[in-house]
């Protein structure tokens, strides 16, 4: 798996124009992503930990599986 | 050179009949400040005045670092604002003060050409421009190139990533910004984006200096501002004051109603701020702790006589309508905040339960589109909720106001169109 980060941590972000409100994301990253009343993701906006693998993997089936390709992964570094 | 106290700074000559090139220069007469210009800009602390305020000399210096050989300079003189008419009014007062801030911007982060950006359904003003840029290739063809530009009018085609998708050949729609600070491209070179009124400033600033541009206004928002006024108003007219002068100087240069019911500040993704509060300072300072800011200029008066409710709901009506349809948040969001405001308007049995929602709606919507139209929706809409509180208790008893029930409205909202009948190209 690479190297284990102990810091940092991540943030799942959408594209909300090219979104169109498929709900996989929120299928395959139930943590991380709910749904509105008209179907269109809610992201969690706190950086997750980078050492919260479950939370990171289930982000990555979500970016892999939307259809329209619309969200990415973005490293946030620590505050210090 | 003109004295630093006396108004108006931007507003010379009758609006409507332009200065010339000739009028133009013998009026301001070109010096060379202190330092160079861009130290001018930074102590002069201009700020954006066509919405958000950032200060023009960081954008400046941002833009200036960036890569690129055929940099744009572009003008924002769209106007979405239905409320809103100062940079018509600038323009056809002195556009060449315009042009000379757009020139010496471009000059500052080496663009070669600068595109002013006039909305199509303004034929006068597209015509005072188009003599502007004739009279200036007449003098000399050096510096810049000047383009004139009329993308269509809507309310996001203002929206700086919407006017510059639409100068890179394509729809006039927002874009969605992944990274901020975000650097806007046309055909892969970086572009600065700057409203009328900033322009205006920075040819000033660059004329007489920073200490002179700061002897009107306070410390924190310097200079002078263009005051819309709209709604209760003898004459719908812009204004130029200090940035500071209270509200209530301000309606009594314009002749307005002196104790309005509210006063929605900032454009229709502004705030409505309770007509007590009307000797408040007109600057960003002393209105943020009343939720409000300068934003562009807009000043709606809501007289006594009014209903901020209904208002209110016709503005959310037409801004659901204005959205690009893009994101879903705003598509699906906007019209369903519009049709619970239009339940809460005409009572309802579970007005309660309507409200609820709206609440939960109002924070579900909040910053979740590629642009900040539906926020100003939701700013709007919670202003509203609060300055109106008593209005919307005696609505939501079964006992709407009388001016609710008239036909007889204060603020103005184009006509709704069709969403086949929108334009963005």
């Amino acid at each position: 798996m690479g190297v284990r980060r102990k810091s940092g941590g991540f943030v799942l972000k959408v594209n909300p124009i090219l979104c169109d409100g498929y709900g996989h994301c929120a299928e395959l990253a139930p943590d991380l992503v709910r749904t509105d009343e008209w179907g269109y993701p809610i992201v969690v906006a706190v950086p997750v930990p980078l050492s919260n693998l479950g939370a990171l993997a289930s982000a990555r089936y979500a970016v892999r599986g939307c259809p329209r390709k619309a969200m990415h992964i973005e490293r946030v570094a620590d505050e210090s | 050179m003109i004295d630093a106290t006396a108004l108006p700074r931007l507003l010379h000559g009758p609006s409507g009949r332009p200065l010339t090139l000739e009028q133009h220069e013998a009026l301001f007469v070109s010096q060379t400040p202190a330092q160079s210009i861009a130290a001018e800009l930074q102590a002069s602390g201009l700020t954006g005045r066509g919405g958000a305020a950032f200060p023009t000399w960081r954008k400046a210096e941002f833009i200036a670092g960036q890569r690129g050989h055929n940099k744009f300079m572009v003008v924002n003189a769209m106007e979405g604002e239905p409320g809103s008419h100062k940079d018509r009014t600038l323009l056809s007062a002195n556009p060449h003060l315009v042009l000379d801030g757009a020139e010496i911007l471009a000059s500052l982060i080496g663009a070669k050409h600068i595109a002013i950006c006039v909305a199509r359904d303004n034929p006068t003003v597209v015509n005072h421009l188009k003599r502007a840029v004739h009279e200036r290739e007449r003098r000399s063809l050096r510096g810049p190139k000047l383009e004139l530009h009329t993308p269509p009018w809507r309310y996001v085609a203002g929206e700086e990533s919407a006017l510059v998708h639409w100068l890179d050949d394509n729809e006039s729609l927002p874009q969605y910004r992944a990274h901020r600070p975000h650097v806007l491209r046309i055909s892969h070179n970086p572009a600065m984006v700057d409203n009328t009124e900033t322009c205006a400033n920075v040819g000033l600033i660059a004329r007489f200096g920073a200490d002179w541009f700061r002897k009107l206004g306070t410390a924190e928002s310097p200079g002078t501002a263009l005051v819309s006024l709209t709604g209760a108003v003898a004459n719908q007219a812009v204004v130029e004051v200090p940035l500071g002068t209270p509200i209530s100087t301000i309606l009594a240069r314009a002749n307005a109603d002196p104790r309005p019911q509210a006063l929605l500040l900032g454009g229709y993704g502004g705030s409505w701020i309770s007509g007590q509060h009307v000797d408040t300072p007109y600057a960003n300072e002393f209105l943020r702790p009343l939720g409000a800011t300068v934003g562009a200029g807009i000043m709606v008066v809501l007289p006594r006589s009014a209903c901020g409710l209904v208002e209110t709901q016709r503005i959310v009506q037409w801004m659901a309508n204005e959205s690009a349809r893009q994101c879903g948040p705003c598509a699906f969001g906007l019209p369903s905040l519009a049709e619970d405001l239009t339940h809460l308007v005409r009572t309802t049995r579970d007005a309660e339960a309507v409200l609820r929602r709206l609440h939960e709606r109002c924070g579900l919507i909040e910053g979740r589109g590629a642009c900040h139209h539906p926020d100003g929706v939701v700013q709007l809409v919670r202003s509203a909720l609060k300055v109106f509180a008593d209005d919307l208790r005696q609505h939501m008893s079964g006992a709407p106001c009388a001016p609710s029930r008239s036909n007889q409205h204060v603020v103005k909202v184009p006509t709704l169109e069709h969403e086949e009948e929108q334009m963005w190209e």
